[in-house]
């Protein structure tokens, strides 16, 4: 088993004082689904951006796929941990002038230096997989929120990364439409992909989650599997947060 | 209400309709009183003044017609490549406004706060008499040869006259460009840089393909303005004795005493150029919505 992400005591604050992240240690292994949980405010937005130097440290240390990134934030480092790590935000964040095909085929003929043909053969494909092959020519707003964030699953996979890392994938989506998403990324877990998610989404966390990691107010409450954080959890801050969700 | 609005409607209507007969009745007292009359004649009379510069042939010789022509080109050359300088730097400076890197954005951020504090009459002269006429007298550079005399750039000679004002008008008007493109930029979402840096794109290529794009509706409107001020900005040309429409306009109209006639050409001149320009802009302006309006 080959560690994917090693985080020790990560700290991080915007406003003095205030500690978005704490001292926050963690490890992923290659093939395993974490998924992260917890209150608004509680850092694990923050934490996975700084997974792909979207955030800077204050300090602390973190190896993403044998890359070391620290306080230091090399420009150089973070942009080849951005080419083997895929991002899936909350709010989708397509490129509204940019048709679907050229919103998934602009990085790989850009960074990986593939052929249009290629990296429009290979869109098509992901597009496919992901239900939505029909909608390659149309434009983000010509979508549903769902099928948008189906877009930009694909649009992260096309440059084949070792990790996925998705930052509250559901939370901007229609009720209806949770599912279709959800759906793709319990695919994705499936073929081992190794994903890193943030989320309220219970369900997929008991189903899908190899891990589960609570976080409060910068700090990691527990890190427990599935089966015992939903039924036993160990900390009493973990059983108020999830008496509150259900 | 009505009628109020009415009456008032009726009161400015009047006012001006008395105004446009003062001006008219001052026209005709003073074509009495000179004795010309309106005519057009004069301009194929020979001008018999020379012109420092002229992008076509030009001897004392020509009419004035021909005078104004090659000051209307003069003008055009000045403005066009003022445009496009501008552009460029207003839009670099803009982005470098915008960007993470502190030395650049402060840089940009001193150059727009200097530029906008001096006069652009104080500037040309400073170009010209400072910068370009401080050049020593024997040419100096390699590919750019810099004197006193004129610039040579890849075989093509410039005047120092046509360099000051065309220095002058693109840093002037690029800060100005600074500033709306800074304010285009500012106003794309957060999430579309963090999606193209997540994606591993450089910082440049995102900001050309990603940023800039969405930046342009916001940008386009106030962009026209800036070409439309630098076009007529330009007319400054004759502080530093560059022979530009107005300059030529000038010396033809204390020549000829032709002054109503003179004016009405120029005016239609920089009509026309000002028309070319924002009917140019309000093309590009809907081709970019059009685009834009397409992907909604």
């Amino acid at each position: 088993m080959t560690v994917a992400i090693l985080a020790s005591d990560l700290v991080k604050s915007y406003t003095p004082g205030l500690r978005a992240l704490d001292g926050v240690s963690l490890q992923v292994t290659s093939g395993e689904v974490l998924v992260v949980m917890g209150p608004s405010g509680s850092g694990k937005s923050t934490l996975i951006r700084t997974f792909n130097g979207l955030e800077t440290l204050d300090s602390g240390e973190l190896d993403v796929l044998g890359v070391r990134l620290d306080a230091a934030h090399e420009e150089r480092q973070v942009r080849a941990i951005r080419r083997r790590v895929g991002m899936v935000f909350q709010q989708f964040n397509l490129f509204p002038h940019l048709s679907i095909l050229e919103n998934i085929t602009l990085a790989p003929i850009k960074v990986q230096k593939r052929s249009k043909p290629d990296a429009a053969a290979r869109a098509i494909a992901l597009l496919d997989q992901m239900g939505i092959g029909e909608q390659a020519h149309k434009f983000p707003a010509q979508l549903s929120g769902g099928q948008q964030q189906r877009v930009a699953i694909a649009r992260a996979l096309a440059l084949d990364p070792e990790v996925m890392l998705f930052d509250e994938p559901t939370s901007a989506l229609d009720p209806e439409r949770v599912k279709e998403v959800l759906d793709a990324m319990r695919q994705l877990a499936k073929r081992g992909m190794t994903m890193v998610v943030v989320t309220h989404e219970l369900g997929f966390a008991r189903e899908v989650a190899d891990r589960v990691m609570f976080m409060d107010q910068g700090q990691v409450v527990e890190t427990s599997d599935p089966q015992t954080f939903f039924t036993s959890a160990r900390e009493e801050r973990s059983r108020r947060f999830l008496s509150q969700m259900m | 209400m009505r009628r109020r609005n009415l009456f008032i409607q009726l009161g400015i209507s009047i006012a001006l309709l008395a105004l446009l007969g003062l001006l008219i009745n001052n026209l005709a007292v003073n074509l009495i009183r000179t004795g010309l009359g309106l005519g057009f004649g004069w301009l194929a009379r020979p001008a018999g003044f020379a012109l420092a510069e002229s992008a076509l042939p030009f001897t004392p010789s020509d009419s004035y017609l021909w005078a104004l022509t090659i000051g209307w080109l003069n003008s055009l050359k000045v403005i066009v490549a003022g445009l496009v300088l501008a552009t460029v730097l207003g839009v670099a400076a803009g982005a470098a406004r915008s960007s993470g890197n502190r030395l650049l954005s402060s840089l940009a951020g001193g150059y727009v706060a200097l530029i906008r504090q001096v006069p652009l009459l104080l500037q040309l002269l400073f170009w010209y008499f400072v910068a370009f006429l401080g050049l020593p007298a024997a040419p100096m550079g390699g590919l750019i040869k810099l004197s006193n005399q004129g610039i040579q750039l890849l075989g093509l000679n410039l005047s120092v006259e046509f360099c000051a004002v065309l220095v002058g008008l693109t840093v002037f008007t690029g800060a100005s460009i600074a500033e709306i493109v800074r304010g285009g930029i500012n106003a794309v979402p957060r999430g579309q840089w963090e999606a193209f840096r997540s994606l591993g794109l450089a910082e440049g290529l995102g900001l050309r393909r990603i940023v800039l794009p969405q930046a342009l509706p916001a940008i386009l409107p106030a962009l026209t303005s800036q070409y439309l001020n630098l076009a007529k900005n330009s007319t400054l040309a004759i502080a530093v004795g560059y022979a530009d429409l107005y300059a030529v306009s000038d010396t033809t109209i204390t020549q000829t005493g032709r002054a109503i006639e003179g004016f009405l050409l120029l005016l239609l001149s920089f009509l026309l150029l000002n028309l070319l320009i924002s009917g140019g802009m309000a093309a590009f302006n809907s081709a970019v919505l059009g685009r834009l309006n397409r992907s909604r």
